[in-house]
């Protein structure tokens, strides 16, 4: 940290960035945490340990990881077509990929709950040929997240891709490699860092979100209903104790899993010559 | 392993990138692919290794009719401008790629694999940055790795694009050499791609120069040298005075001997070696006066106006060795007399 840099302000700087973590990140954190002490360990533990609460971690965080991963494979795709075509109405498809970003999420889940509901547009016809039901199942809560997820993917994977050199692709091919050789040894090791960081962030949007989920989940004790309703549900109870419980466990799981994340990231990046 | 190019035509648009290009490679030459930039010269490279289609003509490599084959069955070597290292591979696992992705019945095994890809980092001489990351090498390193990697699969011909463009002037020099001796040894038919005309001679055994797409000339580095076929080709390589007679005063240069009974054309071009220079007593009979002159290590070059009625300011280039210049002991603004040793003819 004493080392001489080149680059001025680095005081002013990291005091702004302490300033704000502690303004904005940690002090409410540790508002949370300071009134969950309220509650005693054996409490704390009979709270989370209730079977609506565990079921409601174990469909939030499921629904999170396979929307993330949905998000990711799609998420690719897209920024893949968006890189490498140049098509008419690319535009438009630029703005497309952001709007989720924009739409107030409880709009996203009126919408997509009326569409997949089973007498919607989408709904009726998938449950009438493939037997399928997606709204107010956990399937519903997976189809929201992928919805407000995919932009996280885009944007991250998008500028990676673009920098790419393709010349490493055609070294690639005139070594006599086939497409798929250099797609998997090739494009996709230098992609997957940042498809990570796509996914971490799609995963951690996922986990938190609230609006757009509630309504097309159903919300059914023990089946469909996500961690954030059950807060809700705490809070409106005036349980605050209880809904802080919740609260810290899932902010304690999140940052593990995080954390995992970052350090499967960093390895990724090492092991692909970027750091 | 030979390559015939035959009328090959290719546009970008409705720009022509080159036009009815014939060509004729033989086995183990090392050829140059000379010209401005824009001229064609990548795009015909990139031809001959499949990363990019004709329109119209064939490409033959060795008998075989190559021009609809993807670029991963032609069995070329190619070697970027900028390296194109794989950034996620140590330098070994770079060299062993071409190896490694062989389809599973012709693949050697990994014992194989790791001889041959230290032989060829001995070859190359950097067999101590296997475990490097092509990020850790300088470009010069980049260079020689990327040139074993090619050299991995066993090309029957090795193509080469501006592969010393991006280093710098020494590095670049040093490479040049080392080419050339490592095709000497190897005897693979190379051709590169190259705007540097002192590059292309020093390197190569046959120049082809082009411009707008088509091919000027093609020789040997003397040969083009000695006897340019048209004047951009003489422009182009080494440096040359122009003479346009619609521009000039005949009468000088019937003075100092350009226009003879040889003269054939309506241009003449002079190399700076075949000015031959001597000091004039007299402002009569002098026909240039010496405005400056640089050295050039062992050559001097000077910088010399005409003494004509219209006193066109261009100047002229004449070379001399150190020697002769010492013993005319010219300063700048002496009056010489220039007598013309021989003259390339254009219309």
């Amino acid at each position: 940290m004493s080392q001489k840099t080149v680059m001025p302000g680095f005081r002013p700087t990291i005091g702004f960035t302490l300033l704000y973590l502690s303004l904005i990140v940690l002090i409410p954190l540790s508002t949370l945490i300071f009134e969950s002490f309220k509650l005693t360990w054996d409490d704390y533990i009979h709270i989370i340990t209730s079977k609506r609460i565990l079921s409601s971690f174990q469909v939030s965080f499921t629904a999170a990881l396979i929307a993330a991963a949905v998000a990711s494979i799609f998420g690719f795709i897209t920024a893949w077509v968006l890189v490498r075509y140049s098509f008419f109405g690319k535009n438009i498809f630029h703005a497309l990929i952001d709007l989720p970003f924009a739409l107030p999420t409880a709009v996203a889940g009126i919408v997509l709950a009326t569409l997949f509901q089973p007498s919607g547009l989408l709904g009726k016809f998938l449950l009438s040929i493939f037997g399928i039901q997606v709204a107010f199942k956990p399937l519903g809560i997976v189809i929201a997240l992928i919805f407000i997820s995919i932009p996280f993917v885009v944007r991250t994977v998008e500028p990676v891709l673009l920098e790419f050199e393709t010349s490493m692709e055609e070294a690639g091919s005139s070594l006599g490699a086939t497409r798929w050789q250099v797609f998997t040894k090739i494009i996709f090791p230098n992609i997957f860092p940042a498809l990570l960081t796509g996914f971490a962030l799609s995963f951690a949007r996922g986990v938190g979100e609230y609006g757009s989920v509630i309504f097309i989940a159903g919300n059914i004790p023990y089946v469909s209903e996500i961690v954030p309703l059950l807060i809700v549900i705490k809070l409106e109870q005036f349980d605050i104790p209880g809904a802080t419980a919740i609260a810290l466990t899932m902010l304690v799981i999140s940052f593990l899993l995080l954390l995992v994340i970052n350090l499967l990231q960093y390895w990724a990046r090492k092991r692909s010559g970027q750091l | 392993m030979s390559i015939l190019l035959s009328d090959i035509s290719k546009n970008f648009g409705s720009f022509a990138a080159l036009h009815n290009i014939n060509l004729e490679v033989p086995e183990g030459e090392l050829v140059a692919l000379l010209g401005p930039s824009g001229c064609g010269k990548t795009t015909l490279l990139r031809i001959i290794a499949g990363l990019e289609h004709t329109d119209k003509g064939s490409v033959i490599i060795n008998g075989e009719n190559k021009t609809s084959q993807n670029v991963s069955q032609r069995g070329i070597g190619f070697v970027f401008q900028h390296y194109a290292l794989f950034r996620h591979m140590t330098v070994f696992e770079n060299v062993a790629f071409g190896l490694r992705v062989k389809p599973r019945h012709s693949r050697p095994s990994n014992e194989v694999i790791k001889k041959k890809v230290h032989a060829l980092l001995d070859l190359v001489q950097l067999d101590w940055l296997h475990d490097r990351y092509p990020d850790q090498l300088s470009g010069g390193q980049r260079q020689r790795i990327a040139l074993a990697r090619a050299l991995a699969v066993e090309p029957s011909v090795l193509l080469l694009d501006e592969p010393f463009g991006a280093l710098d002037a020494s590095v670049r020099k040093d490479l040049r050499l080392w080419l050339r001796n490592l095709h000497h040894d190897l005897n693979v038919t190379s051709i590169f791609v190259t705007h540097d005309q002192e590059e292309a001679m020093e390197v190569a055994s046959q120049v082809v120069v082009l411009n707008h797409g088509h091919i000027e000339q093609q020789g040997s580095p003397s040969e083009i040298y000695d006897n340019p076929t048209n004047a951009f080709v003489s422009r182009f390589i080494g440096q040359t005075n122009v003479f346009d007679l619609d521009e000039h005063d005949n009468e000088w240069l019937r003075n100092v001997g350009i226009i003879n009974t040889n003269s054939t054309g309506r241009i003449a071009h002079v190399r700076p070696h075949d000015i031959l220079i001597e000091k004039s007593e007299s402002h009569q009979d002098a026909t240039a006066t010496l405005k400056d002159w640089q050295h050039l290590g062992a050559l001097i070059r000077l910088e010399l106006v005409k003494n004509d009625p219209h006193h066109s300011s261009k100047p002229l280039f004449a070379e001399m060795p150190k020697e002769q210049f010492k013993t005319l002991a010219l300063r700048i603004g002496d009056v010489v007399k220039l007598k013309i040793r021989h003259a390339h003819w254009f219309h």
